[in-house]
This record gives C-alpha cells, sequence and structure tokens, in this order.
C-alpha cells in the first residue's frame, strides 16, 4: 500500500500554518500508525512547514505513506541556505524580531527534523531554494 | 489524572478539554522548537506564548495540557483551535515557575 499527498504551503500566513502537517498527522492516527512514529512525523514536517513559511515565501510538500514509514519531501523557492553546517547548530536563527515573538526562532528546526527522522537530505541552492527530504521508518 | 483533576489540584481554572488525560511530565518554555524537541508527551506545559502557533505545535508534540501564566488569557481563536484539537488549556496568574511546581507536585502525589 502506498498514500500520496500534495500540500501547498502559503508564505507568511502563521494562521494556516501547519494545516499541512495537522492533516497528515490525523491521516497517519486513522491508518493506525503507531504515536511514536506519528509524533516524529509530525514534528520534523512542522519544523519544514513553518521553515517554508518564515523563510521562504511557502512551498509545496509531498507526503509518501507506505507499509514501512514516511516519506516526506519539501520543496521551495526561497533563498537557499547559505551555510547549511550552521543552520544545524541548536540555537541558530534567522528569524527576525517579528517572528520570534510569535514563539519561533528557536533555532531548532533542522536540529528536531534531524533528531526525529531516521534520515534526512538536504538539497540547497543560493537564490534557487531548498528541497530537504524526510524519513520516519516503522520501527 | 485528567486534566480537570490535576488543575483542580493546582488551582488552575481549565478552559477546555476536562477529560484529557495528563499521563507525561511538566514542562516549561516559551520557544515552540524547543517545545517540541522537549516537552514529554501527553504531558502539561507551562508559557506565556497565547497564539494558534502554540496549540498547533502542542498538537503535533502531543501535548496534553497548555497553561497560560503570569495572567495571560487565550483568546477566542485560540480556544477554539484547542477544543478542536482535544488539548486541553487552562489559565493561572502565577508565574511559570511557580505554576509548574504545583503541578509537578500535584503528578508526584496522584
Amino acid at each position: 500500500m502506498t498514500l500520496q499527498y500534495h500540500y501547498t504551503v502559503p508564505g507568511d500566513d502563521f494562521v494556516h500554518a501547519g494545516e499541512a502537517s495537522g492533516h497528515l498527522k490525523g491521516i497517519l492516527r486513522q491508518l493506525g500508525y503507531p504515536n511514536d512514529a506519528i509524533r516524529r512525523v509530525a514534528i520534523s514536517m512542522y519544523e519544514g512547514e513553518i521553515n517554508m513559511v518564515i523563510h521562504a515565501n511557502g512551498g509545496e510538500i509531498d507526503a509518501e505513506i507506505d507499509d514501512r514509514g514516511i516519506t516526506i519531501v519539501l520543496r521551495d523557492q526561497g533563498p537557499g541556505i547559505p551555510d547549511v553546517e550552521k543552520a544545524m547548530q541548536e540555537g541558530w536563527s534567522t528569524a527576525s524580531d517579528a517572528i520570534r515573538e510569535q514563539g519561533f526562532g528557536a533555532g531548532m528546526g533542522l536540529p528536531n527534523m534531524k533528531k526525529y527522522t531516521d534520515s534526512m537530505q538536504i538539497d540547497t541552492v543560493l537564490g534557487v531554494g531548498t528541497t530537504i527530504t524526510l524519513r520516519v521508518d516503522l520501527h | 489524572m485528567t486534566a480537570n483533576e490535576l488543575c483542580r489540584a493546582c488551582g488552575f481554572p481549565l478552559l477546555c478539554c476536562p477529560e484529557r488525560e495528563v499521563t507525561g511530565g511538566v514542562y516549561c518554555c516559551d520557544l515552540l522548537s524547543m517545545v517540541m524537541g522537549r516537552a514529554p508527551t501527553d504531558g502539561i506545559w507551562f508559557t506565556v506564548m497565547a497564539n494558534q502557533n502554540t496549540i498547533v505545535a502542542a498538537l503535533m508534540a502531543d501535548v496534553a495540557c497548555v497553561v497560560l501564566t503570569e495572567g495571560i488569557r487565550p483568546d477566542d481563536t485560540m480556544l477554539a483551535r484547542a477544543k478542536a484539537e482535544g488539548i486541553a488549556i487552562a489559565a493561572t496568574d502565577l508565574p511559570s515557575f511557580e505554576a509548574a511546581t504545583r503541578a509537578h507536585t500535584a503528578l508526584r502525589t496522584r
């Protein structure tokens, strides 16, 4: 069994941010996937979704659910990540003060995505965009 | 312990979802990604961050109960979102640390 879902994430929209991740979380619950796997998918996908909203003027997310796990591909046409190594450090963030006032900008987005997934690949080109591929395996 | 039992023991007025079970621990922070990285599953979370994103972060991290501290109250949008997602919300005038110690004690002595 393979199920595929596609989401369009609007940029700078904090009212609808999280709808894609919330929808996929609901699907995984309906399918009876283990709570731990659902939590790991939801957190890592939401971090990616929020990054798109904050940094990239939105983007597209493709999720694929199969019997062995969940793959999430987040694509944006934002500015790209100048220094991936720095961005992966806990606490490092380029978010504005206005974003921080909303509770974001902890510098934990990419580290959380890494922490909660079994594999994470970042393809980024400055001025072109970023594609992040996440995989959560069922253990 | 239900959110209702826990919040009653602590003296926090509960605003929605009284039957939600709180089986995890206590966590305090106002940065949403920190919460998603570290809050315990089905736990109780103390924060002054009161907006819809607070509820979305709680949903993703499987937080059972959000307690707004320092006299902060949720607006109607936040409250409606919490009800829709089945996440308990309470509010207190206490600072986060003091409120959290009450919950910690109540959970330990249940």
